[in-house]
């Protein structure tokens, strides 16, 4: 079926975002509003096309628009065309909806920055651009989007680039997303090198005649890529850095939307790693390293907003680590996706909001005891704990339990690994949380002499508080009757696979509450009661790697930026010495003979008559010589 | 009287002739000692004609003398408008190659 409508989820917030940054200063009072209004439009849009499509038969679900042809080269031809489906209307929804809120949340958390209108012309940008990711119809179309939001993340992690390091650490994030870029730019070559063809449904149809050796190649490159956008094992440096934007930036692009990117990309990818057994393998390799690395690096932080950062990675890991699982997990990974959307993002307008009351304070041992100040906030934040720690009936306990059981039905000594795994990170997670918690809203004060904490302003709870029942009932009405399962199955399940048993969900239920229940009390044994307003600093040698995110920037430094260096070095040495070197030599040489030459050009007639007369005497003393 | 003696006086002329054009700075001196290696070039036509009793060295040595007056004419005038312009007639001044 097509649809004229699709173009709008674009074009709308495109349109708002060139024309924010067209007008200048000229649309600074109104610009924040319109973006939010705009930003509204597209959820709007999103809403309609959802109930329309709802109310459709199944097969006749999603929609396609054709927008023009983009490249047409004999028999290859891209068009640029949307595809709505089961899975990018959840996105879309996801996108809009959590970006409208964080647009609203913006208008007062940015109020006094003088760059307001700049912020929400980048804002809006990037929800342009993240929804051109997930209804582009082809890779290529998908890769548009895919730069787009790096860009816009580039610009908002850099937003205050006024300090230095924030502009490097936009730089880094961008650096590292190139990386990333680097192997969706080469799956897509895979694909039309193997199939001809680089839209979803062209290669989904000549699946079956690929060898398996070019979809495991395509299916790790895609997977490359998935690690750089979401902060994966090894590309996950850049996350903690890019905490450096504006916390609503935090909320929406580093928690909610753009880091799931890696995790969109591998579900609609799900024809080639279905058939690539060992790319995905990979797959769940790098989702449990990630989810174990974020999740211990999270118990380390003492900055809010790093701290949540880590447990985004942590988070991601678990959606990667079920991606894995093939047409078993997509839909967990998805719906766990979602609920994350929503707590995290919640938490981190909380942190914000935190942040605001407390003159943009980031460390929690500056905190303590601030339920009584904020009582909204922690309210807010509290439910989006619950959800992420996986209590029941919050968000987090369905998708993730959900995930860990995946795991564990992948059978064998996999299984046990993998779910064991999933299950030590829960324990941890709930740890790390249980510990943001504490630190943040109770215990002793140990807030700075001039801090005045306060609720914030009602625009921005009223998002923190939509968030927060989103914390609290999506992960039940997504579960329910395997809802979500079920929407979702014509995209990633079209086989029907028989999922076997290995665990029954129950006993799996009742170890994820029993690892929640060991991970809140280790963390209320260790940090209740009184706490010092200092790091202490006689810890032992993991908890100072911890600290240093499990020396991931050392190993970077050690394994690819010393050498880069030495490399460009000595290829900068090779440049100057051979190469400039011959050049210089050839034109000295030149100069030097030239130079001694010129000594004959005397411009003296006596000195040419004497080389004329020493040349005729040569002349004549050779004929003598010879007719001797 | 031995022709030979002349082919040495001839040889000495251009000698002195030739030393003269190299060391000598004053355009006219330069301009005399050329003049001089011409005629000891012709002495040596005249003397080899003689030795070999044979008129063509004796006809050259006339040729060179008009060359010789040609060039007179054209290398005074020469000398004459340098030394108007420049007021001086050393060969080195009219040297205009930059160092």
């Amino acid at each position: 079926m097509t649809s004229s409508n699709l173009v709008y989820f674009v074009a709308l917030p495109l349109f708002s975002s060139a024309l924010l940054m067209l007008l200048g200063r000229k649309a600074d009072k109104w610009g924040h509003v319109f973006a939010t209004l705009v930003s509204a439009s597209t959820f709007f849009i999103g809403v309609f096309e959802f109930l329309a499509m709802r109310d459709r038969a199944v097969e006749m679900r999603a929609v396609t628009q054709k927008l023009f042809t983009w490249i047409s080269v004999g028999d290859f031809q891209v068009d640029a065309a949307l595809l709505l489906d089961q899975l990018s209307i959840s996105f879309v929804l996801l996108i809009t909806g959590v970006g409208t809120l964080i647009h609203v949340y913006s208008i007062t958390y940015m109020s006094h920055d003088r760059d307001r209108r700049r912020f929400f012309a980048y804002l809006n940008f990037f929800i342009a651009s993240m929804l051109l990711l997930v209804l582009g119809d082809s890779y290529l179309n998908l890769y548009v989007g895919w730069e787009g939001v790096g860009l816009a993340s580039y610009l908002l992690i850099g937003f205050w680039n006024q300090k230095p390091e924030y502009a490097t650490a936009a730089k880094k994030a961008f650096v590292m997303n190139r990386v990333g870029d680097f192997g969706l730019s080469i799956a897509i070559m895979i694909a039309f090198a193997t199939f001809g063809s680089v839209s979803f449904a062209g290669i989904e149809e000549k699946v079956g005649g690929a060898s398996e050796t070019a979809l495991t190649a395509m299916g790790l490159m895609l997977l490359l890529a998935a690690t750089g956008k979401s902060a994966q094992f090894p590309l996950q440096a850049w996350l903690g850095d890019a905490m450096a934007g504006p916390t609503p930036v935090s909320a929406l692009i580093h928690a909610a939307t753009m880091v799931t990117a890696g995790v969109y990309l591998i579900t609609r990818s799900n024809f080639v790693f279905d058939a690539a057994p060992n790319a995905q393998l990979a797959v769940v390799i790098i989702g449990v390293i990630t989810l174990l690395f974020g999740a211990i690096i999270g118990t380390a932080k003492d900055d809010i907003k790093k701290a949540l950062a880590a447990s985004t990675m942590s988070q991601i890991g678990y959606m990667i680590l079920a991606t894995g699982f093939g047409p078993a997990g997509y839909a967990f990974a998805i719906m766990h996706l979602l609920t994350h959307g929503f707590f995290k993002a919640g938490m981190f307008l909380g942190a914000g909001s935190v942040m605001h009351g407390m003159s943009d304070e980031v460390n929690m041992r500056r905190y303590g005891g601030l339920a009584k100040f904020m009582p909204i906030t922690t309210i807010t934040f509290g439910l989006g704990y619950l959800a992420i720690i996986g209590v029941p009936p919050f968000a987090g306990y369905y998708s993730k339990d959900k995930i860990i059981e995946t795991a564990f039905n992948a059978g064998g000594l996999q299984g046990i690994i993998f779910g064991g795994a999933a299950l030590l990170g829960a324990i941890i997670t709930a740890f790390y949380m249980t510990r943001v918690m504490l630190l943040t809203f109770f215990g002793n004060k140990r807030w700075a002499d001039d801090a005045h904490p306060h609720e914030s302003p009602f625009l921005m709870w009223a998002p923190m508080a939509v968030l927060a029942v989103g914390s609290v009932a999506s992960g039940y009405l997504l579960y329910s009757g395997k809802a979500f399962v079920t929407w979702l199955a014509p995209v990633v399940d079209k086989h029907k696979h028989e999922h076997v048993e290995f665990l029954p969900p129950i006993v799996v239920s009742i170890l994820a509450v029993t690892a929640v229940v060991i991970g809140v009390s280790i963390a209320l044994l260790k940090y209740r009661g009184e706490q010092a307003s200092e790091a202490p600093s006689d810890v032992n040698i993991f908890t100072r790697a911890a600290r240093r995110d499990l020396l991931q920037d050392d190993a970077n430094e050690f394994m690819f930026m010393r050498p880069g260096q030495k490399l460009t070095s000595a290829l900068l040495a090779t440049d100057e010495k051979v190469i400039d070197g011959t050049v210089r030599g050839v034109g000295a040489t030149m100069l030097g003979s030239a130079r001694g030459m010129r000594k004959l050009q005397s411009g003296y007639v006596r000195n040419y008559a004497l080389l004329i007369l020493i040349g005729a005497l040569l002349i004549l003393g050779t004929i003598w010589v010879v007719t001797l | 009287m031995n022709p030979t003696n002349y082919l040495y006086l001839s040889a000495l002329l251009f000698s002195i002739g030739a030393v003269g054009v190299i060391v000598r700075r004053n355009a006219i001196v330069v301009f005399m000692c050329i003049e001089l290696m011409l005629n000891a070039a012709n002495l040596a036509f005249v003397t080899f004609a003689r030795m070999n009793g044979n008129l063509e060295g004796q006809v050259i040595a006339f040729f060179t003398m008009v060359v010789a007056a040609c060039e007179v004419v054209v290398g005074l005038a020469i000398i004459v408008s340098i030394y108007r312009s420049r007021r001086s007639a050393s060969v080195d001044d009219a040297s205009l190659l930059s160092r």
